[in-house]
């Protein structure tokens, strides 16, 4: 039985292009990823309306009422207006009881409810346009606000003190239905 | 004159290569690992627009997309505004508030991104938020990319 026993080559694999083949399949796959994530403009739409309960009566003086028809033309207030000027009108509106205390403008900053509205024929773009615009003004006010306070920009704010400045600026932003529009 | 003669190294420099292929393969194994390969297939045209006031939504888990915008019928040419989720075109609006509503019941904390043409018309985009709100699917997302000042 010790006799059969043979010395055998050795089997070996090459393993010299191991770390090309590596490299190959590394190439592919930096070139197909996609780290991306995911940007945008985050709303939370209203519940659906209950029909028993009537919508609580909000003063005219802290409606600031946006519309956008389909030709691009901007009505705030019923006043034409440019889209790059609204954020100063938002600005103006909601930060009223610190700035010029006007008695058309908002109360307060708390009771303050931009309303945007569109036609159905509205290009999106000009939707996304406006509503940029609305969240530029508050986050200048939340900016301002946190510089005084904290001494530094919103964004650099953990959870709980986002929601402290929140709470003095809310952003409230309606978003009423489109009229069905003239054509 | 004082004069400094060279010296020459006497070790061997000579940077060991044994590792290489496991630090390629670690690599290679974290890209493995992140790529995401394309999960839908778009039947329609979708170029997001810009804004400057954006967020970075964190959870990806949590988010579900809605595709609107023309569909491709040819190489170049396009057809009507349709709908589409996962991968299928939408064509009755009323079936959105069942998916999502399934969708809700898995994942609590949904968050529905629209990722929206830009040259679609805000009538779609209206109507199907009316079937997210019917569906209670309320934290949305009008995706858009970052606009460079």
């Amino acid at each position: 039985m010790l006799l059969k026993k043979k010395k055998r080559e050795e089997a070996e694999i090459p393993s010299a292009s191991l770390a090309d083949i590596a490299f190959l399949l590394l190439i592919f796959f930096l070139v197909t990823t996609t780290i991306d994530v995911d940007t945008g403009i985050g709303l939370v739409l209203p519940p659906k309306p209950d029909e028993n309960v009537k919508p609580p009566p909000v003063k005219e003086r802290n409606l600031l009422k946006i519309l956008v028809n389909q030709q691009g033309l901007v009505l705030v207030n019923d006043m034409p207006s440019a889209v790059t000027d609204v954020k100063q009108k938002v600005l103006d509106f909601v930060d009223n009881a610190n700035r010029a205390q006007d008695a058309n403008l908002s109360e307060s900053p708390k009771s303050a409810i931009v309303s945007l509205k569109t036609d159905r024929a509205t290009p999106y773009s000009l939707y996304i346009a406006m509503l940029d615009e609305v969240r530029g003004a508050y986050n200048e006010l939340w900016d301002t606000l946190s510089m005084q306070r904290f001494g530094v920009k919103y964004a650099m704010l953990d959870n709980e003190r986002k929601a402290e400045i929140r709470a003095v600026y809310p952003m409230n932003i309606s978003e009423a239905e489109p009229d069905p529009g003239t054509n | 004159m004082a004069k400094f003669s060279k010296k020459n190294a006497s070790t061997k420099q000579e940077v060991p290569t044994a590792a290489l292929p496991d630090i390629i393969f670690m690599l290679l194994i974290f890209f493995m690992v992140t790529t995401v390969l394309r999960e839908v297939t778009l039947q329609i045209r979708v170029t997001l627009t810009k804004a400057v006031n954006i967020e970075k939504i964190e959870e990806k888990r949590l988010v579900s997309y809605v595709y609107m915008g023309p569909e491709k019928v040819g190489q170049n040419s396009f057809g009507a505004t349709k709908v589409q989720i996962d991968d299928v075109l939408i064509e009755d609006l009323t079936n959105i508030r069942t998916i999502m509503y399934e969708k809700l019941l898995e994942q609590p904390k949904l968050i529905v991104s629209l990722r929206v043409d830009m040259d679609s018309e805000m009538g779609l985009v209206t109507d199907v938020k009316q079937e997210l709100r019917e569906a209670n699917t309320l934290r949305i997302n009008y995706s858009t990319k970052r606009k460079v000042l």
